[in-house]
């Protein structure tokens, strides 16, 4: 026991630890948030004078400034009713009622959700848009139709299209944690179906749709896809704060940003109110009550028909994608379906470095962003959790913080803080390097690698730590032997979902990206820009291709949890 | 495989949790080789000293030593101190064998060794064929043992066990009792038990210290606890006991005394054992054992009451007996219930004495 020599200086580290990685979050996720008001405000900006809120001013005045908030307000509550109107009674079918083939098509109906949202709304615009295949298939039939898939129908209809499948996963996890006792209660004191739906069933979804909610109108909130295909003159607030970047108005597109986030706080604050927390939803745990089978045969087959009707119509996005990439440049003209198919788009891709470049950049951001934030991740949660306190609240705060903000007030706020040089304040030039994409990755994945670390890690007994420490095992040891074996599955729930997200990221990409880190979604945006449909549904292909690999694996260690 | 023990102290100990004080300058020496035990109610800070000991906790003041080294500002993993947890903490992930050799594989030395060291632990918990079980497959006296063979492993200087039987089938505490004891005085090791059964401490431990709100009531010996508490909470936490207010009514010598009790001053007084700090007229509280008093049907000499209640337990009756205009005294009688009943009479027997306490509110609680 040679100790005395160590002894000293490794408590002294020790307790310094939860406040330097405390110091690297916020100089990572909140600093550039405060930086970029700041920057609103014509503080700290280079060459700018003294404090200013003309900006300001100019923003509350202008009209446009006003719709786009305005705008992002409403289609984010229209989004979310619509998305429960589509989900909530897919849940119950899908979990109440024994129907033919229901784990398949149960599976199937969730599918939407490991669509990049870019890939999402490029194959709506394949399948519905103008010259989609959609308006092409009924011209060809003698009708005379034409529409544009623009504006805030458009915005709409992809949200409720990728959204409902929270409310239906929702949905689903709710009704089978509800105890089937409470309703044949009810039933034994006399309540009809209708009152059971309304007075016992429902109330007790509520934290379930509370959830759902939360999680679709943030998700809408900070939306960019959509909007910046489909909207056209129709701007939301993140294709305001985008359009204004590029139109060199930095200084509006700061106050965009800050009004943004204010907007996505102020919106956290309330929806939490609605949230009745854990007390409704925990309590006794019994079995779900027993799917309703259909009885007479002709019930069956009309489930079973529909069903598959709504998983074809489902998976048509995903068909038309697959199919658009077949048809080689400059082969469709007026037909009404593409008269060549062929690999030609692929194989493009594949022989040249320089289509197959944006690839190899997604996986690798994404794979680097995914292991920092499992690696911030891990270390955030045993300081936060294993020594509490003040840091360890600020800890948890800074982990789920960029979970509450659009994707393009990160990358804003990240542009406006990483573009100058001033070591003494924490500001690097970082734009327009190798590291400015990967570290906007990092920021977006800490809340989703963190949330479900800090959950596996509160289910973890600590005397297991302690019981590796009191055998002689260092902090390092029992992170890599015992924490991080027994954290498995939750680190592979959070890395998995944080890959997914990164590799289909466009929102933070579009702000930050340079020629030699460009990543699929911009080759994606910028083939279509130049007409090369095929090629950037190949792209799409390709992303929806390694999502759902990704996806499957990460279904299958993780145990399907959300 | 006999080690020298160490001696451990604590010295002076002070730690609070926020505003609260958990231990109020706690001293104490566990020998070299001595099995200690830890007693007392939740949240009397037992389990607070053992996780000081272990270093999971840092103390606000005072000095801990092991083998007369200091050790406060060591970390766990160099206080070289083993533990048993209430939930075992078993690695969930490993192996039987990969978890008894978690603590040889983290100070290195030769694989063989290490494989040696495990089938000679394994053997003395008696669980030698064991090694590539999953934990999940064994009973909880099984993991129980596991997690003695883990702890003790690396040789410890001291061994720690945070309620060991707590989590056991109340059928199965007995055997593994007598078996933690055989395996632990085996070794030689000096041994720190915690547990807030009193029954576990008497028979685990060779000597007992009782905790009451952050400090120590007395330490000694199982029957010097029952025989002879030092107050009048030890009386009432070890074992059962009455307590019967009373006046003191002659002092005889430095120990004993005898009292005339409140309820019935006509009836004979009581022969009491007592600290030399009370005077005549002094108003006591007499801790009375069930068994050191009799009961007879009827009339006659003693404190006169009632049978309210008769339980059997096996090898005795307990009959809970109303006094007249009093508080209720519990008596045991050897053998099985005889369905006694109605007016009865209660007398002290010849032997132990009880012992008499100043009167709660009058010196402190």
């Amino acid at each position: 026991m040679s100790a005395a020599g160590a002894g000293g200086k490794a408590p002294q580290l020790q307790s310094l630890m939860p406040w330097l990685v405390l110091a690297f979050l916020v100089w990572l996720v909140g600093y550039p948030l405060l930086v970029v008001a700041a920057e609103a405000f014509g503080i700290g900006s280079p060459g700018g004078g003294g404090p200013t809120t003309e900006a300001f001013q100019s923003f509350f005045t202008r009209a446009d400034e006003w719709n786009a908030m305005w705008r992002t307000l409403w289609i984010s509550v229209l989004s979310t009713l619509a998305a429960a109107a589509i989900g909530v009674p897919l849940g119950f079918l899908f979990e109440r009622n024994e129907i033919p083939g229901r784990r398949l098509l149960g599976a199937l109906v969730a599918l939407p959700v490991a669509l990049p949202p870019l890939v999402g709304v490029i194959a709506f615009l394949f399948l519905y848009g103008e010259s989609g295949l959609a308006a092409r298939g009924l011209q060809s039939l003698g009708l005379d139709v034409s529409w544009r898939l623009t504006g805030a129908w458009a915005i709409l209809l992809v949200h409720a299209y990728s959204m409902y499948v929270y409310f239906y996963l929702f949905t689903r996890a709710g009704l089978s944690g509800q105890d089937g006792a409470a309703i044949e209660a009810a039933q034994s004191l006399g309540a009809s179906r209708s009152q059971i739906l309304f007075r016992v069933t429902l109330p007790r979804l509520r934290p379930a749709l509370a959830g759902a909610t939360l999680l679709t109108f943030m998700t809408s909130l900070g939306s960019f896809s959509a909007p910046y295909i489909f909207g056209g003159g129709f701007r939301v607030m993140t294709t305001q704060i985008v359009a204004s970047k590029l139109n060199g108005e930095l200084r509006m597109a700061y106050v965009e940003t800050t009004m943004l986030a204010l907007l996505a706080f102020a919106s956290l604050l309330l929806l939490r109110k609605i949230d009745p927390g854990l007390d409704l939803a925990s309590g006794a745990r019994g079995t779900p009550p027993a799917r309703r089978r259909l009885h007479s045969r002709g019930a069956r087959i009309a489930a079973a028909a529909g069903g598959w009707v709504l998983a074809g119509v489902l998976l048509l996005p995903h068909a038309t994608l697959i199919l658009m990439s077949l048809v080689p440049p400059n082969t469709w003209t007026v037909e009404a379906f593409p008269p060549v198919l062929g690999l030609v788009n692929y194989g493009d891709l594949l022989s040249s470095a320089e289509r197959l470049r944006p690839a190899l950049n997604s996986l690798w951001m994404a794979a680097a962003a995914t292991l920092a934030a499992v690696v911030v991740g891990v270390m955030a949660a045993r300081l936060s959790l294993r020594r509490g306190g003040l840091p360890g609240r600020a800890l948890e705060a800074m982990m789920t913080l960029p979970w509450a903000i659009p994707g393009t007030v990160f990358a804003l706020a990240l542009a406006a803080a990483m573009s100058v040089n001033a070591p003494w304040v924490g500001r690097f030039v970082l734009v327009g390097t190798l590291w400015i994409l990967p570290l906007a990755y990092l920021v977006r994945s800490l809340p989703l690698t963190g949330r479900s670390i800090f959950a596996g890690l509160r289910q973890l007994d600590p005397r297991l730590e302690e019981a590796a420490a009191s055998l002689g095992a260092g902090a390092l040891r029992t992170v890599l032997q015992i924490v991080l074996p027994l954290l498995r599955p939750a680190v592979i729930a959070g890395a998995g979902l944080a890959f997914i997200t990164m590799l289909g990221d466009f929102v933070t990409s579009i702000v930050l990206y340079t020629y030699d880190t460009r990543p699929i979604s911009i080759e994606i945006q910028s083939s279509l820009r130049i007409q090369e449909t095929g090629i950037a549904a190949a792209y799409g292909v390709l992303l929806m291709v390694l999502s759902a690999v990704a996806f499957i694996a990460w279904d299958d260690r993780a145990g399907g949890r959300l | 495989m006999t080690a020298s023990g160490v001696s451990v102290r604590f010295d002076d100990v002070f730690k609070a949790f926020d505003e609260t004080v958990v231990l109020a300058g706690v001293s104490l020496t566990v020998d070299p080789g001595e099995i200690f035990a830890l007693l007392g109610p939740s949240g009397s800070g037992k389990t607070t000293m053992l996780r000081l000991l272990a270093g999971f906790e840092q103390l606000d003041r005072g000095r801990l030593l092991i083998a007369d080294e200091a050790v406060e500002h060591l970390p766990p993993a160099r206080r070289g101190v083993g533990m048993l947890f209430q939930s075992y903490a078993l690695f969930p992930h490993l192996s039987v064998a990969e978890n008894v050799a978690f603590g040889l594989k983290v100070r290195g030395g030769g694989q063989g060794e290490a494989e040696a060291r495990v089938a000679e632990m394994l053997e003395l918990v008696r669980l030698s064929g064991f090694e590539r079980r999953r934990i999940a497959e064994l009973s909880g006296g099984q993991q129980q043992r596991v997690a003695l063979a883990r702890a003790l492993a690396p040789r410890p200087r001291v061994l720690l066990l945070d309620e060991p039987l707590s989590n056991l089938d109340p059928a199965l505490r007995e055997e593994t009792r007598a078996d933690l004891r055989r395996t632990v005085k085996q070794t030689g090791i000096t041994t720190v038990l915690v547990t807030h059964e009193q029954e576990e401490a008497f028979e685990l431990g060779e000597r007992i210290g009782l905790l009451n709100e952050g400090g120590l009531e007395q330490v000694g010996g199982p029957a010097e606890l029952y025989r002879d508490p030092a107050s009048r909470f030890v009386a009432t936490f070890v074992g059962r006991c009455s307590v019967l207010a009373g006046v003191v009514k002659e002092r005889h010598g430095d120990d004993e005394l005898t009292v005339r009790l409140e309820s019935q001053p006509e009836a004979p007084a009581w022969r009491c054992r007592s600290s030399g700090e009370l005077a005549v007229n002094d108003r006591v509280d007499v801790c009375v054992r069930p068994e050191s008093v009799s009961l007879e049907t009827g009339e006659g000499p003693g404190l006169s009451g009632e049978i309210e209640t008769e339980r059997f337990t096996g090898s005795n009756s307990f009959y809970t007996v109303r006094l007249a205009a009093g508080p209720t005294v519990e008596v045991a009688m050897p053998g099985a219930a005889a369905g006694l009943k109605g007016a009865c009479v209660v007398r002290q027997l010849a032997g132990e004495l009880p012992s008499a306490f100043a009167a709660a509110g009058e010196s402190g609680p």
